[in-house]
């Protein structure tokens, strides 16, 4: 399979993911600079942690307007599977790819630890590998993880199933204690209606290989490429 | 002209950082701030002499880029020079 990575300037991830998918999962990664405008060929497209634009302004609020962004909502658009991890999640947002906004983290600071979050939803294109209701254990890192939108939105996620992953503590009991930023609801992924977009907050890319002494991240990549061997959600180019 | 931009969180979103510094102040003595929320305020120079075409792109400024209208209010000055 052919996945393309975003790189924005500022994206410090990309690498990460390039690595996961062409050294762990045996397939071809490819960079692409965000001032191109294509990504034909593309079976999946990644939008990689980082800090585009320096998080100047709002985080994701300028990359959004990047020259490539139209040809991944065209992508997304035509069911493509798309995937943002902590800033490109934030990135997602911002595009209108996904419903909903950042804050700052609720307690102002800047959190770098592993956290646990539950498969709330193990039927989507993303944790078709994972059992449902599985704790993973995931990096994260960000200062404005603090997910929030409008009540009739958050319904809406709730009703559709669209919250796929929420912080919870080991044992998977998801509490507020287990919740590292104040996200709403616990939210710590999400996906659109259509079910080929997904942001997190968590980066499967840094738990991803037995050398890092965490393979739980795997688990999403493998569940992508799953999906698209089935030709579930694959793009004729 | 010059324009005045300024962009605020909108009511009942909660505001981490404006809380920090309301404690902070109330720390210093100022015991009868009550609350603070922090917003943002840019100023920019428009090569525009028409008000009413500067507002429109003001507007189409602020509700494209210069403000989540999920969780943000704009409002603008225009200071004519």
């Amino acid at each position: 399979m052919n996945i393309g990575i975003i790189v924005f300037p500022g994206s410090n991830c990309d690498r990460d993911c390039a690595h996961v998918f062409s050294e762990v999962m045996g397939q071809a990664s490819h960079l692409i600079w965000h001032q191109d405008t294509s990504v034909k060929g593309m079976d999946a497209i990644i939008l990689p942690g980082g800090f585009s634009y320096g998080d100047y302004l709002r985080t994701g609020s300028i990359a959004r307007f990047s020259p490539i962004m139209d040809a991944v909502a065209e992508f997304a658009g035509r069911g493509g599977m798309v995937l943002g991890i902590c800033n490109g999640f934030q990135i997602l947002l911002e595009a209108g790819l996904l419903p909903g906004v950042m804050l700052r983290n609720r307690a102002l600071s800047f959190i770098c630890e592993d956290a646990y979050v539950r498969v709330e939803n193990a039927d989507t294109p993303f944790t078709n590998q994972c059992k449902p209701g599985q704790v993973l254990r995931l990096p994260i890192a960000h200062a404005d993880g603090n997910y929030f939108t409008d009540p009739v939105t958050l319904s809406a996620l709730q009703a559709n199933a669209q919250i796929v992953f929420r912080y919870c503590d080991r044992d998977g009991h998801v509490t507020s204690q287990a919740n590292p930023n104040g996200s709403l609801d616990n939210i710590a992924g999400i996906r659109n209606s259509a079910g080929n977009v997904l942001g997190l907050m968590p980066h499967p890319e840094r738990g991803a290989e037995s050398v890092l002494h965490n393979e739980d991240g795997v688990t999403l990549f493998r569940s992508m490429l799953s999906a698209l061997e089935k030709n579930k959600i694959r793009q004729p180019v | 002209m010059k324009v005045k931009i300024f962009v605020t969180l909108k009511n009942g979103i909660l505001d981490p950082q404006g809380r920090a510094i309301q404690q902070s102040l109330q720390t210093l003595g100022f015991s009868t701030v009550e609350e603070v929320r922090i917003g943002k305020f840019m100023e920019l120079d428009l090569n525009e002499t028409n008000t009413a075409s500067a507002e429109n792109k003001i507007k189409s400024m602020c509700e494209k880029l210069l403000a989540n209208t999920v969780i943000e209010d704009y409002r603008y000055e225009i200071l004519e020079t």
